[in-house]
C-alpha cells in the first residue's frame, strides 16, 4: 500500500510530467489561457492517460512480448492508444452527451500528446505490473491536471497584469512556466524522504 | 520480421473492425436539419459568425437563435441556399461582426464628394479637411473610425475601410479578460482611461 502511495506522490510532484520531465508541453502552453478550457483538457487527459497505460500494458505483455516484436513497441502503442481513445469517444458520445461536451473536442487531440506515449513507454522501461502501470498513468495525469489548472489560473491573472511590452503574451507564459518548474524541483527527494 | 507484419495486420484489422462496428452501433442520431445546414456552410471554421465553428452555427440556425446572414465566407450564395432550404426570406449579409474586428478608418471617395461640409461638422476629432464646395479628405492618422461621418453624407461617398497592418502600426495584442471578472475589468477600464488621458495630453 505504502509503495503505491509513494508511486502516486512521486509521479504527481517529484517527477511531474510537465514541469520536471517536460512532456506534454503543447497542451500546457496551448490550452491554458482559460481555466474552463484547461480543466476540460485536464479531465480528458486524466481519462486518456489512465486508459492508455492499461491498454498499452496489455498489448505489450500479451502481444508484443510473446511474439518477440518489442522493437515495434512505439508504433504499436500509438495504434492502440489511438484506437482505444476513438472507441471511447464514440461510446461517450452515445451514452453521455454531457460528458462528451466537456471532453469531446480534446479527446482526439490528446491521442497525439507525447505525455501519453511517454507514460506508456516509461511503464515498460521501468517494468511496472498492471496495477502499477495504471497507477503510474493516473498519477501522471493528476500531476498534469494540477499543473494545468495552476498555470491556467496564473495566466488568467497575468492577462490583466502590467507586463512590460516585450514580455507580453507567450514570453511571460514561458517565464512563468520556468519559475513553476523551478518550484516543482523543490519536491525532489520527497519520495525518498517518505521511505 | 514476418511475425511483426502479420501481428500488425491482425492488430490493425481488429481495431479497424471494432471501430467500424462501433461507429454503426454507437451512431448518434443528430438532427437532420442541422446536418443539412452544416453541409451548406463553407466549413472554414473561421468563427466570423461569432460561433466556435460551422457546426455550432448550424445548430444555432436550426434552433432559431441565429440569423442566416452571419457567414462572410459563404456570402450571398450561401444566404440564398439557406433561405431556400429553410423557406425563409433571404437577408443581406450581416458584416457588422467582421467589420468591427479590426481598426477601421474613414475614406472619402473624392470623385463623388460635393463639398457640403456635413461630414466636417459631424467629425468629433476634426479629422476631415475641406471647405464649402471644395473636395474633402480624411486625415488618416487622426481618424478614430467612429463612423459618425458616414450617416450625414448626402451622397454616400464615405467608406469605412480596415487599416492595413504594417510594421509601423503593429502592436501587441491586448490582454484578454473576462467581462464577468469584476476586479479584472475594473483594472482594465482604469488602464484604458489612463491611456486615453495620456494620448489627449
Amino acid at each position: 500500500m505504502n509503495e503505491y502511495f509513494l508511486l502516486l506522490v512521486s509521479t504527481i510532484f517529484v517527477n511531474n510530467f510537465v514541469l520536471v520531465k517536460f512532456l506534454g508541453l503543447c497542451p500546457f502552453m496551448g490550452s491554458s489561457r482559460k481555466l474552463e478550457v484547461a480543466t476540460g483538457m485536464a479531465l480528458a487527459t486524466t481519462f486518456v492517460l489512465t486508459l492508455s497505460s492499461a491498454s498499452s500494458y496489455l498489448v505489450n505483455t500479451y502481444i508484443l512480448l510473446p511474439l518477440e516484436i518489442e522493437y515495434l513497441r512505439t508504433i504499436a502503442f500509438i495504434l492502440v492508444i489511438a484506437a482505444v481513445v476513438n472507441f471511447t469517444e464514440m461510446v461517450v458520445h452515445k451514452t453521455s452527451p454531457m460528458l462528451y461536451q466537456v471532453l469531446g473536442m480534446f479527446l482526439p487531440l490528446i491521442t497525439t500528446n507525447c505525455a501519453v506515449l511517454g507514460v506508456a513507454l516509461l511503464n515498460v522501461q521501468t517494468g511496472y505490473g498492471f496495477f502499477e502501470s495504471v497507477l503510474f498513468g493516473f498519477g501522471a495525469a493528476i500531476g498534469f491536471s494540477l499543473v494545468m489548472i495552476l498555470f491556467a489560473s496564473i495566466r488568467e491573472r497575468l492577462a490583466v497584469a502590467d507586463v512590460p511590452e516585450i514580455f507580453q503574451g507567450a514570453p511571460i507564459g514561458l517565464i512563468t512556466a520556468g519559475i513553476m518548474a523551478i518550484a516543482f524541483l523543490g519536491f525532489a527527494g520527497l519520495d525518498k524522504g517518505l521511505h | 520480421m514476418i511475425t511483426g507484419i502479420l501481428a500488425f495486420v491482425a492488430l490493425a484489422s481488429f481495431f479497424g473492425l471494432v471501430l467500424g462496428l462501433s461507429a454503426v452501433i454507437f451512431k448518434v442520431e443528430s438532427s437532420p436539419v442541422v446536418d443539412q445546414i452544416d453541409a451548406l456552410l463553407p466549413q472554414t471554421q473561421c468563427g466570423q459568425c461569432s460561433f466556435a465553428g460551422c457546426h455550432q452555427y448550424a445548430q444555432a440556425i436550426a434552433s432559431g437563435d441565429a440569423p442566416i446572414n452571419k457567414c462572410p465566407p459563404g456570402g450571398d450564395n450561401l444566404i440564398q441556399s439557406l433561405a431556400d432550404l429553410l423557406d425563409v426570406e433571404a437577408l443581406p449579409l450581416d458584416e457588422t461582426e467582421a467589420a468591427h474586428s479590426g481598426p477601421i478608418v474613414a475614406v472619402i471617395i473624392e470623385d463623388t464628394c460635393i463639398g457640403c461640409t456635413l461630414c466636417i461638422q459631424a467629425c468629433p476629432v476634426d479629422a476631415i479637411l475641406g471647405a464649402a464646395k471644395q473636395m474633402h479628405t480624411v486625415i488618416e492618422s487622426e481618424c478614430t473610425g467612429c463612423e459618425l461621418c458616414v450617416a450625414p453624407c448626402p451622397v454616400d461617398c464615405i467608406e469605412m475601410i480596415p487599416i492595413k497592418q504594417t510594421i509601423s502600426n503593429w502592436r501587441w495584442p491586448e490582454p484578454q479578460y473576462h467581462t464577468n471578472n469584476q476586479a479584472a475589468s475594473t483594472i482594465y477600464t482604469t488602464l484604458d482611461q489612463v491611456l486615453a488621458e495620456n494620448t489627449q495630453a
